[in-house]
């Protein structure tokens, strides 16, 4: 009854928000005084509280990246945990302004649910994670198997799909939150856990005994993330892109945060010199203050600095994945600031 | 006749109190309507087409525990996932009610026991079980408990090698009918045996008003119903036999299966439902007045007769309408599945199907009315009962 008390709430807000939803998402953010950003916050390396309680990873630096381009202060952020059923109707209701929460851009939520993917700050794929005891090496002899699952994600259409392609058969056992997932897995409710394969680590690390299970070496699905921003807002969409943009063209440039104050000063290559701000109408054009992008790189570093901060430890290399720039192979590739 | 009719119409209450009882519905339909206007256009302008249309499409997603409508991936739509919901939303509704119910009576008795222990330990737990948030017993007994304890699949807890126990669920047997003439002879037995039991009740009762003798009609009539039926099996050479559940390479198939989740939801429902309702029965009891004890106890009554024929029949007058609540609040709290992934309404259709389609008005005024129509069903079954209840009392 509460989840239907939430979304009977959300529906009414829907009733309530008439413009406040569509048009000014930057005049709103600014009256408030923070960016309100929806995280799942128990995914380590995307968003997780870290000891002091401070929100750490790529998804969160999302938000203190674009808080940090309009506020000049990376700590006016709002942090919303929201679950993966949640997250759409929070975001398109207006109860969030931003949602960088492991999401997958896939042409439905694209075209029908009312929201808009900007680009995408980790490209991930699905995998499996079976226990030992089983002797499975392949995702190939899971017919019959019981899977565990996040209900509301991509994750449980693509098992579907591969499933049925496959020819075989399964069960699944579908939870609300990965916490509840990796319990029911660890307890024997299933024999297998599938999930992006950037958390299937991280899960594993968190079992009573990570040795009991391996994963598996298919990847079954292509899940590039990123964040996401309501539809109809053009502006709101291109700060939230171009901020993202500008990390990773900063990395391109060699501007990182023990060299951008230099750079500021000193630089006098044309393209660094327009991200930092010292050089046309950047900032203008987006409608922000011209140190926006030297902001945001300040406040959470390049691209790579933040892979290296928060991807790495889950052991996950980025040196000529996918991940990577498209000048080493990769396939992030940010349109030029200019 | 002539007198009334000096009254100006608008200073008759009848035709006031008709116009302000018409008016009231009217803003108040019309109010929704234009809340509902105003939220499907607000979707239709953040891109969402609200419609009905989605429940004929193809469900791309898998559903596990659908007993009594079948599930095929690629070919159900939504409908198909509404339908099962709603199978599975009354099928631990009524399992819950049942054990609540039962164990809320014993329980409520028990607190006015005048044994010392007996009392204690019923008032311990009610306290305990009420005060406890149902979500948390929930996912007490589906982590801490069951999983904790029941083995693996390969380990499985086995009984006469047919019905098997584990983490993932029990297993039994299913009956498969091989030899339908003969099936409908034993069923007709059956069914025999039930009305004939219903005919030596109605005389026993009789018997006893005339003579005051006693009969065990209801021992016999069971004793004699599975008799029968045992014999007509024998005679027809077993029309019905047993699918065995069997270990395949992960689970066990075949048979019927009832997963973990069903009994973690269930048992919590139950057992926190069934304190409130031991209450109910407490406060009930202690309202029938004492000199109802005292002139049983003159009879020679023994305390459980006289609970059975004099106190209860009383007391349940006040038991049913506060009953009736927790009942309806039983069905509501099964929303609370998820948590250990059982597939009841909330769960697959307001949860995932809302989720995969973005159809949040749609998909939440249908569940709404999943609920209000299955919480005014129980109501009115429950209190066409009560009023049965209230007249023989008077
Ligand atoms: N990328 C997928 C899956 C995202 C997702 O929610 N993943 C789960 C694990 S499979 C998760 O992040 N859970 C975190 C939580 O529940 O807080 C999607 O967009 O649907």
């Amino acid at each position: 009854m509460q989840k239907i008390v939430t979304l009977a709430a959300a529906s009414a807000l829907l009733v309530l928000s008439t413009a406040a939803g569509h048009a000014g998402t930057l005049d709103n953010v600014k009256s408030a005084g923070v960016v309100k950003c929806g995280i799942s916050g128990s995914v380590p390396g995307f968003s997780a509280p870290d000891d002091k309680g401070a929100m750490q990873g790529i998804d969160a630096d999302i938000c203190y990246a674009v808080a940090a381009a309009i506020f000049g202060d990376k700590s006016k952020v709002k942090f919303i945990a929201l679950t993966a059923k949640e997250r759409f109707t929070a975001l398109s209701s207006g109860e969030i302004d931003i949602l960088p929460r492991n999401t997958t851009h896939t042409l439905h939520r694209d075209a029908a649910l009312g929201i808009d993917f900007t680009y995408y700050n980790y490209i991930d794929g699905q995998g499996f994670m079976v226990k030992n005891s089983l002797g499975v090496k392949s995702a190939k002899e899971l017919d019959g198997a019981k899977i565990c699952i996040q209900a509301g994600t991509t994750t449980e259409l693509n098992l579907a799909d591969y499933f049925r392609t496959n020819g075989m058969k399964y069960t699944p056992v579908g939870y609300d939150t990965s916490a509840q997932t990796r319990e029911g897995f660890d307890g024997g409710s299933c024999d297998v856990l599938t999930s992006d394969k950037s958390q299937l680590a991280a899960l594993r690390t968190e079992l009573k005994d990570p040795s009991s299970a391996s994963i598996l070496p298919e990847t079954v699905s292509k899940e590039p993330l990123g964040p996401v921003v309501r539809q109809g807002d053009d502006q709101w969409g291109d700060i939230v892109r171009w901020t993202l943009y500008a990390l990773i063209n900063a990395e391109e440039l060699g501007i990182d945060t023990t060299n951008i104050d230099e750079l500021k000063k000193s630089s006098t290559n044309p393209g660094i010199k327009r991200i930092v701000g010292t050089e046309g109408t950047m900032g203008k054009d987006l409608g922000l203050g011209a140190d926006w992008a030297y902001n945001a790189i300040k406040a959470v570093g390049n691209y790579g600095e933040m892979y290296k901060k928060h991807i790495e430890p889950l052991g996950l290399a980025r040196a000529g994945s996918v991940n990577d720039l498209w000048t080493r192979g990769g396939i992030l590739y940010a349109p030029p600031i200019r | 006749m002539a007198e009334k009719s000096k009254i100006p119409l608008h200073r008759d209450p009848f035709v006031r109190s008709l116009i302000v009882q018409l008016t009231i519905p009217a803003l108040l339909i019309w109010g929704l309507y234009i809340m509902f206007q105003n939220t499907v256009e607000n979707l239709a302008r953040g891109g969402i087409k609200t419609s009905f249309d989605f429940l004929g499409e193809v469900a791309p997603f898998a559903i596990g525990f659908s007993p009594f409508w079948t599930f095929e991936l690629g070919k159900s739509t939504y409908l198909d996932v509404f339908i099962i919901g709603i199978q599975n939303t009354i099928l631990v509704a009524v399992l819950g009610i049942i054990a609540a119910t039962t164990l809320g009576f014993i329980i409520g008795v028990m607190r006015l026991s005048p044994n010392w222990l007996v009392s204690r330990f019923a008032l311990v737990f009610i306290e305990t079980l009420r005060n406890i948030p149902l979500l948390l017993q929930i996912l007490f007994w589906n982590f801490a408990i069951f999983l904790a304890f029941l083995p693996g699949p390969r380990q499985s807890l086995e009984f006469l090698n047919s019905i098997f126990l584990n983490g993932r669920g029990l297993y039994l047997p299913k009956p498969v009918v091989n030899d339908w003439s003969g099936f409908w002879v034993v069923l007709g037995v059956f069914i025999a045996g039930i009305v004939g039991t219903i005919i030596l009740r109605r005389w026993a009762k009789q018997r006893q008003d005339e003579t005051g003798k006693l009969f065990p009609a209801r021992l016999v009539g069971l004793g004699g119903i599975i008799l029968l039926t045992l014999l007509a099996l024998l005679v027809t050479g077993g029309p019905i036999s047993f699918e065995l559940p069997a270990l395949q390479r992960f689970n066990f198939e075949g048979g019927i299966e009832l997963p973990l989740p069903l009994f973690s939801l269930w048992f919590a429902l139950s057992l926190y439902t069934s304190a409130f309702i031991a209450e109910n029965v407490r406060g009930g009891i202690q309202s029938v007045s004492k000199g109802q004890t005292e002139a049983s106890e003159a009879l020679g009554l023994p305390r459980g007769l006289m609970m059975q024929k004099i106190i209860i029949p009383q007391a349940m007058r006040v038991i049913i309408p506060p009953t009736i609540s927790q009942f309806l609040n039983l069905t509501k709290n099964s929303s609370l599945a998820v948590a250990v992934a059982f597939e009841e309404t909330v769960a697959i259709f307001a949860g995932i199907a809302l989720n995969q389609t973005g159809q949040a008005v749609t998909i939440i005024f249908m569940t709404m009315a999943v609920y209000i129509t299955l919480s005014l069903l129980t109501s009115l079954i429950l209190n066409i009962y009560n009023r049965r209840v209230q007249l023989v009392e008077r």
